[in-house]
């Protein structure tokens, strides 16, 4: 498939909305996804870290 | 050999040892996801020529139909391992239910999505209420009633189970999606790949439609794995184990 230029790319046949749409719509759900699972991770691990140190200090406390 | 020598796959049951093995694994599945999606968009829009009749329009396939596969595989591997959680009891198949549907989400929704784009040119319309886009439509509100409900209980081992019995009652709509267009009239065309007949596109058209199915495959097991890692360390914060991976981490 030759598209001679990058107009013709970017127009697909008249159809450049309805596929670009589609193909830019794809990817920034999946770029979102992707993003919200690396917030959560880290999210996870900084929540636990305060919790387990908090947990650390009370049991210096009691004893 | 005794028994506690023999190698058994429950052990992976466990959260404690699927935890490092997902995480060994996740990159491998991440990057294949990366090389096939690149291939495949490759010959998406260099490879496969102009369609007959519906000229470019038609490029939509090689994100509509592997999301739309997605969509519906991913909701019976989540109805697959809720059951198995409802049976067994066992906490890391339900994590893995739960790590699913908002993957599977996201799969139904660009389905849809791409389907409107689609129907539009070809339609007319970006929408009908026919049985193929409903029972689809149905299925993006099944994932999000699933994660609702198991959001909404707040005892996690409840929630699994609640979860379980939606996502198992849902699983109904999948082949009602699937045979749809042969069971009722519709505006949709009937399957695109079929094991009984020859293909009816270019090869080439399937190939990178098949290549493009496969990368949100690997997508999905490796977005599935990471957020599988979150779950399990949430949930099993109690334990030394967790303890001990959040304190190297951090």
């Amino acid at each position: 498939m030759n598209w001679g230029s990058w107009q013709n790319f970017i127009a697909m046949g008249g159809y450049g909305l309805y596929v670009w749409g589609s193909y830019v719509v794809t990817l920034v759900v999946l770029a979102a996804e992707i993003a919200a699972l690396v917030m959560r991770r880290r999210g996870v691990i900084e929540r636990l870290s305060t919790f387990y140190a908090a947990r650390r200090r009370n049991h210096e406390t009691e004893t | 050999m005794t028994k506690s020598e023999r190698f058994s796959w429950f052990v992976f049951s466990s959260p404690q040892t699927f935890y490092p093995l997902a995480g060994k694994l996740q990159p491998w599945f991440a990057a294949a996801a990366a090389l096939l999606c690149a291939v495949g968009l490759y010959i998406s829009f260099f490879v496969a020529p102009t369609d007959a009749q519906q000229g470019e329009s038609y490029r939509i396939i090689f994100i509509h139909v592997p999301a739309a596969w997605m969509s519906m595989f991913l909701y019976l591997v989540m109805g697959f391992w809720s059951g198995v959680g409802l049976v067994l009891n066992t906490r890391l198949s339900s994590m893995v239910a739960t790590a699913l549907a908002p993957t599977g989400a996201l799969f139904t929704f660009i389905a849809l999505w791409t389907g409107a784009l689609w129907g539009k040119p070809t339609w007319g319309t970006w929408w009908v209420w026919d049985a193929r886009l409903t029972s689809e439509l149905i299925l993006l509100f099944l994932y999000i009633g699933f994660m609702a409900l198991q959001a909404a209980i707040d005892d996690p081992r409840r929630a699994d189970k609640a979860g379980a019995v939606l996502a198992l009652v849902g699983v109904v709509n999948i082949p009602i999606i699937y045979f749809s267009v042969q069971w009722w009239s519709t505006l949709h065309q009937g399957a695109s790949v079929s094991m009984k007949s020859a293909p009816t596109m270019a090869a080439t058209m399937l190939l990178g439609m098949l290549i493009m199915a496969l990368g949100f495959w690997m997508y999905s097991i490796a977005a599935v794995l990471a957020r599988v890692r979150s779950i399990i360390l949430e949930r099993e914060r109690h334990t030394d184990w967790v303890a001990e991976e959040v304190g190297a981490r951090a």
